[in-house]
Parts: C-alpha cells; structure tokens; sequence
C-alpha cells in the first residue's frame, strides 16, 4: 500500500505535479475498476470540505471509509464519480484516475463517468412514480432512445436477481417501488445502479436508514458483488467495515474542519494494528 | 369567588362570540357563491335547453336560439390560448426550477409574477396594438395571444413550484445512473411534479375562458360560426356582456343562462383539480 502511494507521488513529481492522461499505477492486466486518488481537495461554495486526499481504490474489492460525522467522507465519495460538482457551489481539485485516466480531465463528460461509476444512497431513493420494473429499467431507457422490451427484461431480471431481490418482487414487478420495505428500496436501487453495468458502485451509509435484519442482508449481497465489481462504502459503523470490507481508510476532521485521510490499509491491519494515533483512538471508541 | 365566576362567564361567552363571528364568516363565502349560482340559475332557468347548447343565436323577435357558436368560440380560444401558452409556460418552469441560477431566476420570478399582475384589459389592448392594428383585422388569434400573455406566467409558476417539491435526492438519483440532466428532468423530475403541474395548467385555463376584457379589443365577436383564426370569433363572456346590456328582455336572460354556463364550466374545472391534486400526492 504504502509503497503503491510513494509510486504514485513520484509519478506525480514526474510529470511536474499535473495529472497525466498515461498509466500512473501498474495495475495488473484485466482487472478493470481501479481508482487512484491524487491530492483531491473540494469545497462547498468556498469551504474547504476534504484536503489533499491520496489514496487508491484496488479493483473487485471493498474499501470502507470510516470516521466520524462531519470528517468529509460524503463529500470525498461523491467526488469520486463527478456527483459533488451537481450541488450548487460544489468545486474539486486534484485528480482521480479510474484505470489510469483522469475523470476530471477536461474533455471527460461526467454523465459517462457516472454510467460507469453508479451510487447508491444513505436514504432508498426509488423514483416514486415509476414501478419496480422502470425502477431497473429507468437507467437504460433514459439513457437510450428506445430499447426492446424483451432486452429491458432480461436486464431487469439479471439485475433484481443480483441484488438479491428477484425473488421477492417477481410476482410484483408493476407496482410502485414506494411500496415495498426500506432494506427492499435500497436492494432495488442497488439493482438499479447494476443494470447500466458499471465497473464501481459507491455506496454513501447505504444501511443508515435499515434495521439489522436488513443490513445484513446488504452487507451480504456487498461481499457478493464485490467478486465482480470494485465497491467503494462510507460507512460511520467500524463493525460493519470490519466484517464486510477488505480495505480501509480512516477520515478525520482537521483543525480547519476540513476533512483529511489519515490513513488507509488492508482492513485486518487498520483495525487490529492502526499505524496513527487517533486512528487507534478512534476505532477502539474513544471518541466519534 | 364570585369575580372569578364573573370573569370566566365573561370569556366563555366572548369565545362564543369570537367563534360565531369566524364561522359566519365562513359561511358568508359560501353564500355569496351560493347566491351567485342561484341567482343566475334563477334568471337563466327559462332560457337553458337543448336548444341553448345546440343552436346558433337568432335575430332579435325570433324566438330560441342559443350559444352554441360562443361555447365552440370559447372552446377554440382557450386551445388557442393554451397550445401558444402551454409550451413557453411550462419550459419556463423547468428552466426556473431546474437549470436558472438563482440571480436568474429571481428576476425571471418577478418579471412573471408582474406579467401574472398586468390588468387584462392592458393585455387587450397591448394585442390590439401588436396584431389587430398590423393585421387590420379583429381575429381569433389576437384574442388566443392575448389568454397565452394571461396564462403563461400562471403556468410558469405553478409548474415551477411543484418541480422544486420533487426532493433533490431524486435528481441525484437519477444522475448518478449516468442520464443526462435533461433526460432526467424529463423522465424523473416531471413526472413527479405532474399533478401540481396539471392543477396549475387546469386553473389557469379556468382563468382565461372567464376573461371578458381582452376579448372585446382582439376577437370582438361575430354572429356566425368558427370561420378560421385569422377571423373574428365569438365567446361566452363576450356575447354575455352584450346580450347583459341589450334592451331587450330574451337577450338579457340568454346572457344569464350564459353566464350560469360559464359559471358551471368554471366550477367544472375546479372540481376537476380537486379531484386530480387529491388523487395522487408523490
């Protein structure tokens, strides 16, 4: 880990601090999802929310980013497919590479970064006027001029039984997506964002808003998709990182209030041999 | 003791009082349209048949005849009104709601909101100068421009308003997928907001079939049937206010039996919206 950072720094060095468009990381061959964070800075209408943030996403994997409220974890994963520029006043600086090319590059359209990199919210946001089925479907059809019915139903059902929800909703595939349970809404936005077939799915307190019955039925299908897809959590609940993540990462508020990463590592290691001080503070509860 | 008595005798019966005074109140509203349905109701019963909707308004001396060509007049213009209104209304909203900044659009807010305040006569009179004047004729479609200028900034801010109740986490939603802002707006954010947007659209036109004053610079009226847009055309509200002012007897109750029609349609429209806003709240 922590030589892939230095790499990445010189690499920085090397190309006189601006983000180059090659390879910066020497990721293996056909692994695809990689993210590289380099000094990734954002405000909020001129308040610094995170600071210089460097940190690598691996690929098929599940990194967690754990810390306190208010330590920038939102902010820095919306930053990571274009979604933190959506709000007003929102700027990022520095750049994030997904399999080696800058996301923030200027001639990248951030609607095809997030058709690659999807998200999922801490509170279920199924479209309310739309069934379970448009529900799946509504990333294709408004991403599309038409599509065949038959292909939107394969796609639908691949997708809800990825998200482990097929079973439940089979028989009710046309009635609103309001009507079912909040772990159910927040199983069908997972297969929501599955089925425009991303490489990244980040996950913003997906289960905040769940009981645990419901939780684990999210961190179970978490460790499922994470043999094919790279997964990205905030999460302000350290057991759930220890059980369901393999990396880790640590965000902390500064004395300015602006977040900072002080540190990241495999998850065994951060969990039972944290490297910083208030990383051990923090996860054996003193406070947060 | 006894001024304690005295005292909460003396504010049980001012609640009364008060309670009273807000209940009559009330209930005055409710009479005064009562009254208003009755009266033209009353005056208008003789006149309203088959024939009043069916037929064409006859000469004065021959007896029956109706508004048939003022119901299609009126029916016409409010189309009219609404194909040239409805698009620019309704793009409006979305551009204030979804894509203006807000420096923008404040000052879009307050240009419509002053647009919604402008007298209808002026609107009358501003479309008798930009088309009856150039086109030297009075026509159906002077008098649908000038319901669009009525209608246009109602509609603008109504559709506004229920847009910005649909919860940003849904225009994230949707973003996130990877669609674009517009395809977002049109396939997620609309079809939120669609029942406020038709209850505004549905009062708005409840608006402008009632208008008299713009009418009488741009459609004046005519006694025959629809004959294109570029012609004058008639409407319930114009040939009201002329059968109101005639001299003779049959005519004034032709105008009150209009009236009772106009009133209906108006309720009509209301009930309608009623109905649609309470169906499905999102």
């Amino acid at each position: 880990m922590e030589g892939k950072q230095n790499m990445v720094k010189e690499q920085r060095e090397d190309t006189g601090g601006s983000c180059g468009w090659e390879k910066t990381t020497d990721y293996r061959e056909g692994e695809k999802g990689i993210l590289e964070v380099q000094d990734v800075s954002a405000w909020y209408s001129g308040t610094l929310a995170i600071k210089h943030i460097s940190m690598s996403i691996p690929a098929q994997a599940i990194t967690a980013i754990i810390g306190p409220s208010g330590c920038g974890k939102s902010t820095f994963i919306r930053c990571l497919n274009r979604m933190h520029e959506v709000s007003h006043g929102g700027r990022v600086e520095g750049c994030i590479l997904l399999d080696g090319r800058d996301i923030y590059a200027r001639d990248i359209d951030p609607v095809a970064i997030r058709r690659r990199i999807g998200m999922v919210f801490q509170k279920p946001t199924p479209f309310p006027t739309m069934s379970i089925f448009d529900n799946v479907a509504a990333g294709l059809r408004l991403t599309r001029l038409w599509s065949r019915r038959w292909e939107l139903e394969e796609v639908v059902e691949r997708s809800l039984r990825q998200a482990a929800l097929w079973d439940e909703v089979k028989d009710k595939l046309n009635q609103s997506g309001a009507s079912l349970s909040g772990g159910q809404q927040q199983r069908l936005c997972i297969a929501r964002a599955l089925a425009v077939e991303p490489e990244i799915i980040l996950l913003d307190e997906p289960c905040s808003a769940l009981d645990p019955a419901a939780t684990l039925k999210i961190e179970d299908l978490m460790r499922n998709l994470a043999e094919h897809y790279t997964l990205v959590i905030v999460t302000h609940n350290m057991q759930q990182a220890a059980r369901v993540s393999d990396m880790a990462a640590f965000f902390l508020a500064d004395s300015d209030r602006a977040g900072m990463l002080v540190e990241c590592g495999k998850t065994s290691q951060l969990f039972t041999n944290p490297r910083d001080k208030r990383t051990e503070d923090y996860i054996t509860g003193r406070f947060g | 003791m006894m001024t304690l008595e005295r005292g909460y005798r003396r504010r049980r019966w001012l609640n009364r009082l008060m309670l009273a005074l807000c209940g009559g109140a009330a209930g005055l509203a409710i009479i005064v349209l009562a009254l208003i349905l009755g009266y033209t109701l009353a005056h208008g019963i003789s006149a309203l048949s088959l024939d009043f909707l069916t037929q064409a308004a006859r000469p004065v001396g021959e007896a029956g005849g109706g508004m048939r060509n003022e119901i299609i007049g009126t029916f016409i213009l409010v189309l009219l009104g609404s194909a040239l209104a409805l698009p620019v209304g309704l793009m409006a909203g979305i551009f204030l709601a979804e894509f203006a900044s807000p420096r923008v659009a404040a000052a879009v807010q307050f240009a419509a909101d002053i647009l919604a305040g402008v007298p209808s006569i002026v609107v009358g009179v501003f479309a008798y100068a930009i088309l009856v004047r150039p086109m030297h004729s009075y026509s159906a479609l002077s008098a649908g421009v000038a319901l669009a200028i009525i209608m246009m900034p109602v509609v603008a801010r109504t559709a506004e308003e229920s847009l910005r109740l649909v919860p940003i986490s849904m225009r994230e939603a949707a973003l996130a997928l990877g669609i674009t802002r517009w395809r977002s707006v049109v396939g997620v954010v609309v079809p939120g907001a669609l029942t406020g947007i038709i209850t505004g659209i549905m009062l708005a036109i409840a608006r402008i079939a009632g208008e008299t004053a713009p009418l009488i610079f741009t459609a004046l009226g005519n006694n025959f049937s629809f004959q294109g847009i570029l012609k004058p055309i008639t409407a319930l509200p114009l040939q009201i206010y002329r059968y109101a002012m005639s001299p003779y007897p049959e005519q004034n109750q032709q105008a009150w039996a209009g009236a009772f029609l106009l009133i209906l349609l108006v309720l009509g429209i209301s009930i309608l919206v009623r109905w649609i806003s309470g169906r499905k709240q999102v």
